[in-house]
């Protein structure tokens, strides 16, 4: 069975929490935020103002360059505010508030249940009604889909690979999409595919979901979809971009500027396909999205379709609030998410999941020297020197850690998972990475004059 | 809300590894060889390691309390894992206090002085080893004959090694007892099926990589099957590498003094490097060295190469390798 | 014999040879260089902080040499004390600077500023600042991890444990801003150093509208614009919901602060003014002003009023610290809270 070629770590996938538990549908909240930054890139440019009135899924907030996404309202209603909010980092963000009136939707969009599956829009066609619909990638990383599928000059896409390995533990939301959306995923793929010119479509699964496999393989023997599902072995961080490519294709993305399109890849993830459907066959735009609620000790773990801007506490509450004691709420999954302060911020198109941990699991280890035992170096799927790129980031020296390629660290965290004196290696290395991006950027600025 | 919240970048969970859970782990991987050696030369065994690690133990305690008036780590089983491996290095019939001279040297000399745990360049049980070496070889070098029944006195007293350094010939020597352990020689060394089972739990407990112990033991097995090549080869060829593996230190010193963390390199192929140079040192020293047995030499002579290693041997890189395909 | 005499004369003989090579050697490979760079550098401090922008004394001292004008270059450890004697040493002339000091523009001590949760990851305030608002709900204020007191090569700039916040030594601070460059969230400023450490400053950074700071911090301010009104010298000025006083224009008359109503402009070495104004509050502005003018260093005054500022400033700087830690540290907080959160090694 496939899997990329260097490091890896075998968290304990803790994913029996919810992965039986099917998508329901969460209530619509009274009032929603909704940040214009909800993707890598520029922020959206607000189109409306206090006191206007929206309908559901109208645009609100319009791209603002080409590496940006639009912003839809997710529910009907009259804007109160557009101003800054605290997000769930607690850092100030600019949001459009809106007051929920009823759900009266846009009469554009088709909301019928029934699966549309002929498309015969040309490619062009197909990435404008992407990026129209305000698609970005739901797996967490939020890159405005159409900036990807837009094959630049000079390279040319063979690979369209759909990202369902869902490597993150916890967290059930594609595995759930899988399941129960597989003909619109299928769907999607062939949209996709059209979009981008190739006609080599692959599904990474990780192994761990045999039901998702099969289902799948089920749905495309019956229907004769374009698609091939590839079962992956089990190790984390195969849902990284350029690991699922190196396992799928067993082609190695060079460090960046190289991208996917470089190695002939374009990477989507299957929530993103999902969305693709909806816009391009639907006219539907991104304004829903499967978040799943989990953890240990929270009382019953979901998966819940909730509108953009829903609170995260109002989530929280669905499954039954958070375990008594000591807790860390994270938005996403516990190696990648991000460690919450306001509970009140709200789900955004990258939300893929909340998971609580709580008790022991919600503190850090007390760090002690390092012991040399190389099981950073090991694990680091890049093949970098953890150890050493964040020693010499912790010291600043910047240079040293350009030299070290520190960025190339994609960030996984198996680094500082593997770590058994508990060094917050990643904390220094994302530090280091940082700045030295900022110092090459300057330095490219600099030579350009 | 009544909960306390925490916050840290990511990653949010953990193995259940830890500098603690490891140096657990080695030692109870040293547990067997100290059962047959405590079987094959008796009470004596468990004294010897019982000064050993007490006293590495106390003086990590009293250097950081007193000396670096710092936080006190001693909890994290490194300094008993030293004082372990001091002990098996050493003759069971040493007197007690050149078992604490040892001790002082190993953690006050070559741990503490570099900052503790994670910064000393050498070995610290080796270090330890070889200045007892050095000051008491008398002490050091005469090892008592197995208590234990049927023991065929056919070394009469000196280790395999010191017997083929001595002129018997490779053919006369017990390979059996020599992996059993019925055989004169430093306490923790004699037991080779022992060692291999503490190896196979640390390779188990993903503690170790296969690559140093498998490098080492390949090296000497190699380096020996040429040398009984020139010599005329017959059963030798099979005979001088078994020997040479099973014999003295070689599988101690392969599997739980080259895999120390702190001194060995950081990256596979470096590990392999490592593992080669050892093997290679350890088997010139045996050859045509005037010790016979140079695996201590040859792990601490590595140890010093290791930050070169380490400098000029990085891990294959994601995206700069060619393409496979 | 021969033994021993061949022995020395092979000696002597690889003596000689090797003197021979390290002559060339050293012929081949001399750098010319201006001797005075050596003695300019022996007159500069030697903190090697970076604080004139060079990389250490020895590339100040480079470029005092080989610049004709050095009124751009300025060594603030040193001061203009320093300046004046390499220039005249140079025959250059001089620049002049006025003295400055590195001031914490933030008040959120530990009772005044409630912690919302606990940070766990590495300590610096730079991961922190990259990650989150920090641990109290203020995105702008100290975080008190300590960055700034890794850059200060002088000591002079501490983590109060018992307030979390920095806290700068203005005896050993040299206004080099290694600190200021440090700082993720641009809290610390160089100001004008006042003597015997007086100071006026508003001690928050926080944009937030009033509501919001008000939530997150008790001494923030929240931008409502009477200190601007009050001020006689046009020194105030509120923009983003924050006023600033600007340090040129400030003749630390303190009317600002007795207006602040949270407590967001800091007062330090001085008495503040007694609490109802009357008419003759002029008096002491222009009592302040006056001996702030005398104090002030102009380029002939420059030795004499400078030691005499620095010599008082010890003293006063104890006092100040002293009594602003008894008015404001009612909790210790920090120190006990930040170990709680110290997990047992398992």
């Amino acid at each position: 069975m496939k899997t990329f070629p260097i490091g890896g770590v075998h968290p304990s996938d803790n994913k029996k929490w919810s992965n039986t538990k099917a998508i329901e549908v969460m209530d619509l909240p009274d009032v929603v935020n909704v940040p214009l930054g909800q993707h890598i890139g520029a922020p959206a440019t607000a189109k409306v103002a206090k006191g206007d009135k929206v309908l559901t899924g109208q645009l609100i907030a319009e791209a603002s360059s080409f590496m940006s996404a639009n912003i839809h309202s997710p529910v009907s209603g009259t804007v109160t505010a557009v101003d800054m909010q605290v997000n769930g980092q607690g850092l100030r963000q600019m949001m459009i508030t809106i007051k929920r009136e009823g759900d009266e939707w846009l009469p554009s969009i088709d909301r019928t249940p029934q699966l549309v599956r002929e498309c015969t829009l040309d490619s062009a066609a197909i990435i404008a009604k992407i990026k129209d619909a305000g698609v970005v990638g739901m797996g967490g990383a939020t890159f405005p889909t159409h900036v990807k599928l837009s094959v630049p000059p000079g390279c040319k896409a063979e690979y369209l690979i759909i990202n369902g390995v869902e490597c993150e533990p916890y967290l059930t939301s594609d595995h759930r999409t899988m399941l129960e959306r597989g003909d619109e995923l299928l769907v999607g793929v062939e949209i996709l595919k059209r979009a981008v010119g190739v006609d080599k479509a692959v599904i990474g699964v990780e192994n761990n979901k045999p039901d998702a496999i099969e289902h799948l393989r089920r749905l495309i023997a019956e229907k004769g979809y374009g698609v091939t599902v590839e079962p992956l072995k089990v190790q984390y961080p195969q849902g990284g971009e350029k690991q699922l490519i190196a396992a799928v294709t067993g082609r190695q993305v060079p460090p960046p500027p190289g991208l996917p399109i470089h190695v002939g890849a374009v990477v989507c993830n299957v929530s993103t396909v999902v969305a693709v459907y909806e816009a391009v066959q639907k006219n539907k735009p991104l304004i829903e999205r499967v978040v799943t609620v989990t953890g240990k000790h929270v009382q019953s773990p979901r998966n819940l379709l909730a509108r953009m801007g829903t609170p995260i506490s109002k989530l929280l509450e669905k499954a039954g609030g958070l375990p008594e004691g000591d807790v860390k709420v994270i938005n996403g999954g516990p190696m990648m998410g991000r460690a919450m302060v306001n509970l009140d911020s709200p789900v955004t198109k990258g939300c893929s999941g909340i998971t609580v941990l709580d008790g022991d699991e919600a503190r850090r280890g007390v760090e002690s020297p390092c012991i040399k035992c190389a099981k950073c170096v090991a694990a680091c799927p890049m093949g970098l020197e953890p150890y050493l790129v964040s020693k010499v980031s912790r010291r600043k020296m910047w240079d040293r850690a350009e030299q070290e390629r520190v960025t190339d660290c994609i960030e996984c965290g198996c680094c500082q998972y593997s770590c058994p004196a508990n060094i917050p290696l990643l904390d220094y290395i994302r530090q280091g990475k940082q700045t030295v991006m900022g110092i090459i950027r300057a330095r490219a600025a600099a030579a350009k004059k | 809300m009544a909960n306390k919240f925490f916050v840290a970048p990511s990653p949010h969970v953990h193995s259940a590894q830890s500098t603690r859970s490891i140096m657990r782990d080695v030692l109870i991987a040293m547990l067997p060889a100290l059962a047959v050696s405590t079987w094959v030369y008796g009470l004596d065994v468990l004294k010897v390691s019982a000064v050993a690690v007490v006293s590495c133990v106390v003086i990590e305690y009293l250097i950081q309390k007193f000396l670096f008036r710092g936080e006190c780590t001693v909890s994290n089983l490194s300094a008993a894992v030293t004082g372990l491996l001091l002990a098996f290095n050493l003759p069971s019939s040493i007197p007690w206090w050149i078992v604490v001279i040892g001790s002082l040297v190993a953690i006050g000399v070559a741990k503490m002085t570099f900052g503790g745990l994670g910064r000393n360049p050498f070995n610290p049980a080796l270090v330890g080893r070889v200045f007892l070496l050095i000051a008491y070889p008398v002490q050091m070098t005469s090892f008592p004959a197995p208590v234990v029944e049927g023991y065929a006195d056919a070394l009469s007293g000196a280790t395999p090694l010191a017997a083929i350094k001595a002129g018997v010939p490779v053919e006369d020597v017990d390979l059996l007892s020599m992996f059993s352990g019925t055989i004169p020689g430093s306490l923790g060394e004699i037991a080779a099926a022992a060692l291999i089972v503490g190896g196979i739990y640390l390779l188990w407990r993903r503690v170790i990589t296969w690559h140093i112990p498998v490098a080492v033991l390949g090296t000497m097995a190699v380096f020996a099957f040429f040398v009984a090549l020139a010599d005329g080869g017959g059963a030798r060829l099979y005979q001088l590498p078994a020997f040479h593996v099973l014999a003295g230190g070689a599988l101690l010193g392969a599997i739980f003094m080259a895999t120390d963390y702190v001194t060995s390199p950081m990256t596979h192929k470096g590990m392999i490097i490592y593992g080669i140079g050892i093997g290679a040192v350890t088997m010139i020293i045996r050859l045509w060295g005037a010790y016979p047995e140079g695996m201590s030499f040859a792990i601490l002579l590595m140890n010093a190469v290791t930050p070169l290693i380490n400098k000029y041997v990085k891990p294959v890189r994601f995206g700069l390798a060619t393409d496979k395909k | 014999m021969t033994v021993l005499l061949s022995t020395i004369l092979t000696l002597s003989v690889l003596g000689i040879l090797a003197a021979v090579v390290l002559y060339f050697v050293a012929q081949k490979f001399k750098v010319e260089e201006d001797p005075r760079i050596d003695e300019v550098e022996k007159m500069l401090p030697g903190a090697n902080c970076g604080g004139c922008g060079f990389a250490g004394c020895r590339g100040m001292a480079d470029a005092l040499v080989k610049n004709d004008d050095i009124s751009t270059l300025f060594c603030p450890v040193g001061g203009g004390d320093t300046m004046k004697s390499i220039a005249s040493y140079l025959g250059k002339a001089a620049p002049d600077k006025e003295p400055m000091v590195a001031t914490v523009r933030c008040g959120g001590v530990c009772d005044k500023r409630p912690r919302t949760n606990t940070f766990d990851g590495a300590k610096s305030c730079a991961v922190v600042s990259s990650l989150y608002v920090g641990e109290t709900a203020c995105a702008y204020g100290c975080l008190g991890y300590g960055d700034c007191v890794e850059a200060c090569v002088f000591d002079a700039i501490r983590i109060n444990p018992e307030t979390g916040i920095a806290e700068v030594d203005a005896e050993k601070c040299t206004a080099c801003g290694a600190c200021v460059k440090a700082c993720p969230k641009n809290i610390i400023e160089l100001r004008k150093k006042w003597p015997k450490g007086r100071a006026v400053y508003v001690g928050c950074m926080s944009k937030d509208k009033g509501a919001v700071v008000m939530k997150a911090c008790k001494t923030g301010c929240i931008g409502c614009g009477k200190c601007e009104k009050v001020c006689a010298f046009g020194a105030i000025t509120v923009e983003n919901n924050l006023a600033y006083i600007d340090p040129q224009k400030c003749k630390l008359c303190r009317k600002c602060v007795n207006e602040c109503p949270t407590g967001a402009i800091k007062l330090v070495g001085m008495d503040p003014l007694p609490k109802t104004p009357k008419a003759p509050a002029a008096k002491p502005v222009e009592g302040a002003a006056a001996k702030a003018d005398a104090a002030k260093p102009a380029a002939a005054a420059i030795k004499g009023g400078e030691a005499g500022a620095v010599k008082a400033a010890p003293e006063a700087q104890a006092g100040s610290s002293a009594e602003k830690g008894a008015a404001e540290v009612k909790t210790a907080c920090t120190a006990a809270a930040k170990n709680d959160s110290v997990k047992e090694q398992k």
